[in-house]
């Protein structure tokens, strides 16, 4: 028999925030996360824009000969795991008793491998990496440091799927449990935010270079758009069969109805409409939901002018008639990749449990092929009780997950 | 270099790198156990050594420095000449 999934605690660590009601209230007052970064420019970066993403102090929290093996992202992951944790009301003690697994999605470790690297040409010599290089400079760097600093004795597994990472990540912890192979599961999505990381990605003129206004430079759905903004951190959420969470008094914050995913099968980095509305309408199969029953679509629209225009495209071919409001928080965020599937759940069950659909700031006027669509440009005080949350990466890798609230 | 300059950087950066309060770094004190190495943060002891003096410590010789007294002495001797 499958089981029901419900989220039971969330943690975060982003531009917006590094607690949920930081970042509620962030979300809610439609703040941007934006900057121009110097630094990118004097490197020669084509844009300079980027999310400003406090690094966290570990120290109080693990020894150096632990620290030593956390890139970046693992040590935002670390930050957002905690305080997941904290927020499902499961300690240590408890993980020491029951089997609790883990699926993060994470999709690099540049400048972890570079610095290695770097050291390795300059002394000629594979010591000079030092000791933490291989375990910080592996995708799996995220599941493989925080199974070991929380003890986790369940599945460890890092997903990479692009920018569909962290929805990835969620769907298939969700399917383990919803079979009865796990009862509960960490998942979500890291995203390291070093100019190093997305060097290669400015280099393919993907990013908005409205360099003179960087909290307008992120601006989805919107007819002026010119391309993404890099983000990054982290987003975990623990999730576990009802029977357990009802079992150890947990809190439940929502449920997990649907999964779907599709591939394109296609081009390597421009999305089509086909491959999108089916990871949508398996979605909506998948949770026996009918589209008049989604409050809110949490989209994936990035930015880009193509992206966004084919991603309206799926979604009003899946709700027809029915003007479902949506928004993209990536007008606060920019684009946080690896992690988005996962912040973007956050989010929207932060709104739905306070009533309101942040706004898609920067939306000013559609454009012949977002005007499909119902996007709410300014924030709306709303009841909703289901969302539909969606993450397309290159390579043509879609996912989409619903939630209901509870 | 002086003796005292060696003791003084060597201090200073294994400080800094294994987190722990230089005044412990007696003559006699035993290299590993007050830095707390284990077998994969020795590698940043070689590192730390190679990318400052430009030495190699091989493994054979890394058995024999026990004390930060046999680590300066391995440094001192080993320095490249225009380096001394």
């Amino acid at each position: 028999m499958e089981k029901r999934v419900v989220i039971t605690g969330m943690g975060i660590w982003s531009c917006l925030g590094k607690t949920l009601a930081e970042v509620r209230d962030s979300l809610y007052t439609g703040k941007s996360g934006i900057l121009f970064s110097r630094e990118r420019k004097e490197a020669g970066f084509r844009s300079a824009l980027c999310a400003h993403v406090e690094r966290p102090d570990l120290k109080p929290f693990i020894p150096r000969n632990q620290r030593q093996f956390m890139p970046e992202e693992a040590q935002y992951a670390y930050m957002a795991t905690r305080s997941a944790l904290e927020n499902a009301k499961l300690d240590q003690n408890y993980i020491d008793k029951y089997e609790v697994g883990i699926i993060y999605g994470n999709d690099s470790a540049a400048e972890a491998t570079m610095d290695a690297l770097d050291k390795f040409r300059e002394f000629k010599d594979t010591s000079a990496c030092g000791s933490g290089a291989i375990f910080q400079s592996m995708n799996s760097t995220v599941t493989m440091n925080l199974a070991c600093l929380f003890r986790l004795r369940g599945i460890n597994l890092t997903a990479s799927g692009a920018c569909a990472s962290g929805s990835h990540a969620i769907g298939l912890s969700y399917l383990l449990i919803r079979n009865g192979l796990q009862d509960c599961m960490i998942c979500g999505g890291a995203q390291e935010a070093n100019l190093y990381s997305v060097a290669a990605f400015d280099g393919i003129q993907s990013f908005s270079i409205r360099e003179n206004e960087p909290a307008k430079a992120s601006r989805p759905f919107d007819r002026d758009r010119d391309g993404l903004v890099p983000g990054g951190g982290a987003a975990t959420i623990i999730i576990e069969s009802y029977e357990h969470a009802v079992k150890r008094g947990a809190p439940i914050l929502g449920e997990i109805v649907g999964w779907g995913f599709s591939g394109n099968g296609d081009h390597i980095s421009t999305p089509n409409v086909a491959g999108p509305a089916r990871s949508l309408e398996l979605c909506l199969k998948n949770g026996n939901i009918n589209p008049q029953q989604i409050g809110y679509v949490n989209a994936h629209a990035t930015s880009t002018p193509i992206g966004d225009s084919r991603e309206a495209k799926a979604i009003a071919q899946l709700f027809g008639g029915y003007k479902v409001p949506v928004t993209s928080t990536k007008s606060q965020t920019g684009h946080e990749m690896w992690m988005a599937g996962a912040s973007e759940l956050i989010y929207s069950v932060l709104m739905m449990k306070n009533d309101f659909i942040a706004g898609n700031i920067n939306f000013e006027n559609p454009d012949e092929e977002t005007a499909c669509l119902n996007i709410i440009p300014e924030t709306r005080e709303t009841h909703f009780d289901t969302f539909l949350s969606n993450s397309f990466g290159f390579g043509g890798t879609n996912s989409t997950l619903i939630v209901k609230n509870i | 270099m002086t003796r005292k300059e060696i003791v003084e950087t060597v201090n200073s950066l294994l400080a800094e790198e294994f987190e722990v309060d230089s005044t412990l770094f007696t003559a006699g004190a035993n290299v590993r156990e007050t830095l707390s190495l284990d077998s994969l943060s020795l590698v940043d002891l070689v590192a730390i050594i190679q990318q400052t003096y430009k030495i190699k410590i091989p493994v054979t010789d890394l058995r024999t420095i026990q004390t930060f007294t046999n680590l300066y002495d391995y440094i001192e001797t080993h320095l490249p000449e225009n380096d001394k």
